[in-house]
């Protein structure tokens, strides 16, 4: 392969429209939104650039502090449960007859067809008390004690069907979080095992190692870039989430991103919506940083 | 209420998120601008008839041109930086006062609205906009309690932030209303502006919240009519919506009085069809246009000749229009400058987030 040194004129070309794009939509933009944060509001609309530190002071209060906690503890549970979750499917996949593998990961991709806000409402026709996963369990209830009720067992069931409350609360926002970032986690950790070599497992077994350490020390450290990928994947955009805790979260779910997102609607305090978003943007870089250094201590290893 | 047609979709209802269902928005640009005479409105959903907006382009040969906002922040984010094309906008009151605050409406010019005779005399000079030099009353309503009557009889708003017959089956709203009915149960002023006050307020709902099944994104009805909850803190109009889908579901306005609120019709500084704007605006007004309306949206409407072309059934509905007694004890929340407007905001976000 040739150097890009060797044809600077045609690499610069290519990188032109990117680099413009990502100039004026995202540097530009995230810049804008840096020096509001140093800002002070004068007025309803207008804002003076004053490079005042109070708007992180005001950011830095226990009150939201704990609403960071309490989205970072979300996020990564959500995570968690993605992970576990992703793993069987993404390795089922990778181990698929060839023929099957593409139309089995555009499954995975289809519900991006869909919008992310659609589908977040489709929840809530499923959990909710009248719901289609309440009515569900209802006619199995109901079967049960039909069932029950001739040998009479029909006291088991109890007098009435309780519809479970699957809404508004915080299992609810995990639930949201790993339906919607599920496929964030398939798709890298997809891409790792489908490149894992075979023999080596082959070899594993083939040496005495049992299924379960097979599992552990071979597959799980050759899937480790696309396990930290989708860890990183699904984490970062979890902790920032704000339609997901709206929804579908009870009066405790309220998150970092919801009082951000308050801040630069109803409350209509840029300033501190701004500090608030940086804040919680240095604490993604730190995890892009841990996660560059496993990186690197990953290729020394191997 | 046969003669309304039933809906599904309610007004300041749903899509709180940002994410605009826009029917019509190609880009608003100048291009177009020279051409054919148009309006582009810019309203809350399910706010107006099916039939107003073809006979308006019917009648004066203005194509109209129609985008949705969910809350008044969100129609506030949009115009601040700047108009993007919009020729009417439907704000609230106080917000109304603010956006007079930041210049961002342009004066009206009355002598292009005659309809302007219809309106009530009471309403042609709030305080948010003295003598209606930038604003026309579109409706107004209150702010209540929808329930569920074969469970809950609410009449005070002890039900749902001290009583705890009903924990667990409560809906509030996200925005500060739900703060401002704490300040009235308390028997405050909702435009109080003694932090002891709003703290006291702040309290209340923190030791209510438990009791609540969610701060709703204005879906307060959608939730009574699901039996998700039997009581939600409500616009008049929207649960006056489900009722008709529902015969167990009522409306009050409890004892101690509530918000009372208006939305307007303004013109936003740079609007590029300001004479249409007007047109507009004196049509929406006409007697007959407006009962047509009215009836449609289930909101009390200010025009005084159309009310008089309003059925009893509407006319006679307290919860509709609320008999004096009430209004007697209700306030319209004012825009009280920035600092004010922070504190109840801060105030709400401690709630929201305690």
């Amino acid at each position: 392969m040739q150097s890009w040194r060797e044809q600077p004129a045609a690499f610069f070309v290519f990188i032109l429209p990117a680099t413009l794009w990502l100039l004026a939509f995202f540097l530009i933009p995230l810049a804008l939104i840096w020096v509001i944060s140093f800002g002070e509001r004068v007025g309803p609309v207008d804002i003076a650039f004053t490079w005042t530190s109070a708007n992180y002071l005001d950011a830095l209060d226990p009150l939201y502090l704990k609403l960071f906690w309490r989205s970072l503890w979300i996020a990564a549970v959500a995570t968690a449960v993605v992970l576990v979750v992703a793993f069987p499917v993404a390795f089922a996949i990778a181990f698929a007859p060839p023929r099957a593998k593409p139309l089995l990961l555009l499954l995975v991709v289809l519900p991006f067809w869909t919008n992310m806000l659609i589908r977040t409402y489709a929840m809530l026709a499923v959990l909710r008390g009248n719901g289609y996963l309440n009515w569900t369990l209802e006619g199995l209830w109901e079967a049960t004690r039909l069932l029950l009720t001739p040998i009479g067992l029909g006291w088991l069931t109890g007098e009435r069907f309780v519809p479970l409350e699957l809404l508004y609360n915080n299992t609810a926002v995990v639930f949201g979080i790993v339906y919607v970032y599920l496929p964030f986690m398939v798709l890298p950790l997809y891409a790792s095992l489908e490149r894992l070599d075979r023999s080596l497992l082959e070899a594993s077994l083939d040496l005495g190692a049992s299924q379960l350490r097979t599992f552990l020390a071979v597959v799980v450290p050759m899937a480790r870039p696309g396990i930290v990928s989708g860890l990183m994947l699904v984490f970062i955009p979890a902790i920032g989430t704000f339609l997901i805790s709206d929804l579908l979260g009870g009066p405790d779910s309220q998150l970092l991103g919801n009082i951000i997102e308050r801040q630069f609607k109803a409350a209509n305090n840029w300033p501190l919506g701004a500090a608030m978003s940086f804040l919680l943007l240095y604490v993604a870089f730190a995890l892009l940083l841990v996660r560059a250094w496993l990186g690197a201590r990953g290729l020394r290893d191997a | 209420m046969s003669t309304v047609p039933k809906r599904v979709f309610t007004r300041r209802r749903l899509l709180n998120t940002g994410v605009t269902a826009a029917v019509v928005l190609p880009g608003l640009s100048g291009a177009l601008k020279a051409q054919a005479r148009e309006v582009v409105l810019y309203n809350w959903d399910s706010y107006i008839d099916p039939e107003t907006i073809p006979a308006f382009q019917e009648e004066t040969g203005i194509r109209v041109r129609y985008d949705l906002f969910a809350s008044n922040d969100e129609l506030f984010a949009k115009l601040r930086a700047g108009n993007p094309g919009y020729d009417v906008v439907f704000p609230s009151n106080d917000w109304v006062a603010r956006m007079i605050a930041a210049d961002m409406l342009m004066p009206l010019d009355h002598d292009r609205i005659p309809n302007l005779a219809n309106i009530m005399p009471r309403f042609m000079d709030p305080r948010h906009d003295p003598g209606r030099a930038h604003s026309v009353p579109y409706f107004w309503g209150t702010v209540g309690l929808g329930y569920r009557k074969s469970v809950a009889s609410p009449t005070s708003w002890g039900v749902i932030y001290t009583d705890g017959t009903h924990a667990g089956r409560i809906a509030v709203q996200r925005e500060i209303d739900t703060l401002l009915a704490g300040l009235k149960y308390l028997g405050y002023s909702i435009n109080t502006t003694d932090p002891d006050e709003i703290e006291d307020a702040v309290q209340l709902l923190l030791q209510a919240k438990a009791g609540f099944k969610t701060f709703a994104p204005d879906t307060g009805q959608d939730l009574l009519l699901s039996r998700e909850v039997d009581l939600a803190l409500e616009y008049n109009g929207d649960v006056l919506q489900v009722m008709q889908e529902d015969d167990d579901l009522s409306f009050v306005v409890p004892e101690e009085g509530t918000i009372l609120w208006e939305d307007d019709m303004v013109v936003p500084r740079g609007a590029p069809h300001v004479e249409e704007a007007h047109a507009f605006i004196d049509f929406v007004h006409d007697a007959e246009n407006n009962a047509r309306i009215a009836e449609w949206v289930m909101y009390p409407t200010p025009n005084a000749a159309a009310k008089e072309l309003l059925p009893q059934e509407i006319i006679g509905n307290p919860a509709i229009f609320p008999p004096d007694a009430v209004l007697d004890r209700s306030e319209f929340a004012l825009y009280q400058g920035e600092e004010i407007q922070q504190m109840r905001n801060d105030a709400m976000t401690r709630v929201l987030a305690g």
